[in-house]
């Protein structure tokens, strides 16, 4: 088995919370993965992207070749599409349908869409009415996790064991907004999304 | 011992601590931040070990040679052109030699995702006549650091671990060893050693010569560089670094048989191990990260006679930029794969920028409005977030070279008759690189604005602590010797922008020098304190 993932969206919309529980999750159900992530500048509100690998045996690149990855796991629409060649023929993308506009030339937002379409496995996540429904528009990502949990190849349970480890140390509140926005994120991939 | 998750910075940083780690020192670069930020959190446990951010890399390396010299463990840390800004202690440690184990881990960052150049450390290693290793991954650099400290006392030299972004920054899991006890009773250096005199020089440079066969029988017989001889692989030999490794053997699955391959993981180069691989195969394919150091070893003046090289030097492979996966296939002759196309549809760019409600923003906006009317000012820049005031909507510098430059190079400017000159300079890059040509300026009382951008913080690399701020900063500045009218502090607020515009106008038209500290904290910090 082996399962690739491009992590993608703005710096700061927390892409490395949402590799943290994948990650742990992975290590949990005992097999290997190997996640590259982007620090530095480009967190500044720019683009972001991790490449995260899941196997059951050795894994040598830290990166993912083109066309090979089995999803992209995106929390932001227009950077989903930036990564459209690492994607297999066949490999499911999960999209927000939120965008960040911090840019001037945000192309029409229906284009962006047309595109995602074109995929022929797709799910658009509205997070930011479902992170605003657990009690916080900060929740995006982990609402993205729990759309995308119904694809990955890792039980439900160990990837919510680990979304209190992320948010324990700023209160239970915080911690029950979160599982709420998996949560509410894994019914609305399941209904199909937007 | 227990398997854990490590980043490939965190995982050299656990290894130090467990190979009897005394003390660790470094300044923030991207990407190798995250091993003193492992570091310091790590000893919150109440490990006793010392852990500390130092106001540059020069001193973090002379912190960690007298470590050193009294006969503990250290190691310091920086990204590669920190290297260059500690390259003096560097180079001379291999001359002193060193007493405790001494590890000098160098992040390069090929690709530029957030550097000035992509420099390549494997130089400075052989530059100094060390012994430098290069892991594959997250477990090697793990070992390989622990056993680092243990080579450098075998070898009485530092040894530098060469890490890249792609492995300083990828996540994996980690098997750790039992850990070992920080050194006892190790007699500290002698004069002899370490007062580099030219008579004491000279002897230790001959020591450091004649070890040259040491190393390199080291390398020659160390298992991680490993030479697999596959007759059935045919003529192509391939010889390959580091996290190139990596990439070579996620794709040669496609060829029809494995080529005979040579793994290189430690440095001097392992010749002898190169001559068994030449001897068998008529063409050599080199594949390393950063520039053609191996290639350009092998291929030498004249190459060799009757076997073709290729790598970087002959555009099988990218001369700049990162490796991938599936640059190295398209080396091999593999076919290439891609994914969905986008068709026609425009990509807009996302450049990193300034966060909303930045400080430097209102900085830039009011010295922007001062400039306004003077024909050809010029503002030189530094390193740090302000960096990003080059690209709209600020456009409002026009240099950034390395640490500390703007100072001096507004000093220049001004002497080649730029006005006005101006330099704009975060606080902890002032206090990296900034304070000797600030002093400098004051010597000779030049016509230039120097302008520090005083956040409180070292922002771009995760908000790390500065040594220049608040009103420390404001009495290092006046201790200079500048003329006290001439220091003024600004704070930049929307609601201050004519007030600030005035200030920096006046300051623009004395004939001296001045300067305007633009004092507001990091809004990132400002966010962390509202959430915990």
């Amino acid at each position: 088995m082996k399962y690739d993932i491009i992590l993608a969206g703005v710096g700061g919309q927390g892409i490395l919370s949402i590799a943290f529980v994948i990650d742990n999750a992975a290590l949990e159900e005992g097999l290997f993965f190997k996640q590259a992530e982007v620090h530095g500048m480009s967190q500044r509100g720019g683009a972001v992207q991790s490449h995260l690998r899941l196997a059951d045996a050795h894994i040598y690149s830290d990166l993912i070749p083109l066309g090979q990855a089995d999803m992209i796991l995106s929390v932001e629409p227009l950077e989903t599409l930036r990564y459209f060649e690492y994607l297999k023929p066949d490999g499911a993308v999960v999209s927000s349908s939120t965008p960040y506009t911090n840019i001037s030339d945000y192309p029409v937002l229906e284009e962006v869409f047309r595109e995602i379409k074109k995929a022929p496995v797709h799910v658009l996540i509205d997070s930011d009415k479902l992170a605003r429904e657990a009690g916080s528009v900060r929740a995006q990502n982990m609402v993205m996790l729990g759309a995308a949990s119904i694809f990955l190849p890792l039980k439900e349970d160990s990837l919510k064991k680990y979304i209190p480890v992320l948010f324990e140390k700023r209160g239970p509140q915080l911690v029950q907004t979160n599982l709420k926005a998996f949560d509410l994120g894994r019914q609305a991939a399941r209904a199909g999304g937007r | 011992m227990e398997k854990i998750v490590l980043l490939g910075d965190e995982a050299v940083a656990l290894a130090a601590v467990q190979a009897g780690l005394t003390a660790a020192y470094s300044y923030p670069g991207t990407p190798a931040s995250e091993i003193m930020e492992f570091l310091i959190r790590h000893s919150e446990g109440g490990r006793k070990y010392t852990a500390k951010w130092c106001v540059n890399e020069k001193v973090a390396c002379e912190e960690a040679l007298g470590v050193s010299f009294a006969g503990k463990r250290a190691m310091v840390s920086f990204k590669h052109v920190g290297l260059n800004v500690a390259a003096d202690p560097f180079i001379n440690s291999a001359i002193t030699g060193a007493n405790g184990g001494l590890v000098v881990v160098v992040a390069d960052d090929p690709g530029m995702h957030s550097s000035q150049d992509e420099q390549d450390s494997r130089y400075y290693a052989d530059f100094a006549r060390i012994l430098c290793l290069e892991p594959t991954n997250h477990q090697e650099a793990y070992v390989m650091t622990r056993e680092a400290f243990d080579l450098s006392e075998k070898f009485r030299i530092p040894v530098m671990i060469r890490l890249v972004t792609r492995l300083a920054h990828s996540r994996s899991s980690v098997q750790t060893a039992e850990s070992r006890q920080q050194n006892q009773g190790l007699e500290y250096g002698t004069w002899q050693d370490w007062t580099l005199l030219p008579g004491n020089a000279r002897r230790r440079f001959k020591i450091l010569l004649d070890r040259q066969k040491e190393l390199l029988d080291y390398s020659e017989n160390t298992p991680y560089n490993q030479l697999v001889l596959n007759p059935a692989g045919g003529r192509l030999g391939v010889v390959v670094s580091g996290i190139a490794f990596n990439y070579f053997k996620e794709v040669v699955a496609g060829l029809p048989a494995e080529p005979s391959c040579l793994k290189v993981s430690t440095y001097p180069f392992p010749v002898n191990k190169l001559r068994q691989l030449i001897d068998r195969v008529d063409e050599i394919l080199v594949i390393e990260e950063g520039y053609p150091f191996i290639e350009r070893f092998i291929r030498g003046v004249t190459g060799i006679p009757g076997k073709t090289i290729r790598g970087k030097l002959d555009g099988s492979l990218p001369a700049s930029g990162e490796l991938t996966p599936d640059l190295v296939a398209r080396a091999l002759g593999l076919p290439e794969r891609t994914g969905l196309k986008l068709g026609d549809f425009k990509l807009a760019g996302r450049p990193p920028q300034l966060c909303v409600g930045c400080p430097h923003a209102d900085t830039y906006k009011a010295l922007n409005e001062a400039l306004k009317d003077f024909p050809r000012p010029v503002v030189f820049s530094d390193i740090g977030c302000y960096t990003l005031g080059a690209l709209p909507p600020y456009n409002a510098i026009q240099t950034c070279v390395c640490m500390g430059a703007s100072v001096s190079m507004a000093k220049g400017g001004s002497e080649a008759g730029i006005h006005p000159s101006v330099a704009v300079i975060g606080d902890s890059t002032f206090a990296h690189s900034g304070i000797t040509p600030l002093l400098d300026a004051v010597f000779s009382n030049k016509v230039m604005t120097v302008i520090i951008l005083d956040n409180g913080t070292v922002a771009m690399t995760g908000t790390q602590p500065s040594f220049g701020t608040g009103e420390p900063l404001d009495r290092l500045v006046a201790g200079l010797g500048l003329d006290q009218n001439h220091l003024r502090i600004i704070v930049p607020l929307p609601k201050n922008h004519q007030e600030n515009v005035r200030v920096i106008k006046e300051e623009l038209a004395y004939r001296g020098l001045s300067v305007i500290i633009a004092r507001r904290e990091c809004i990132q910090i400002v966010g962390e304190k509202k959430r915990s």
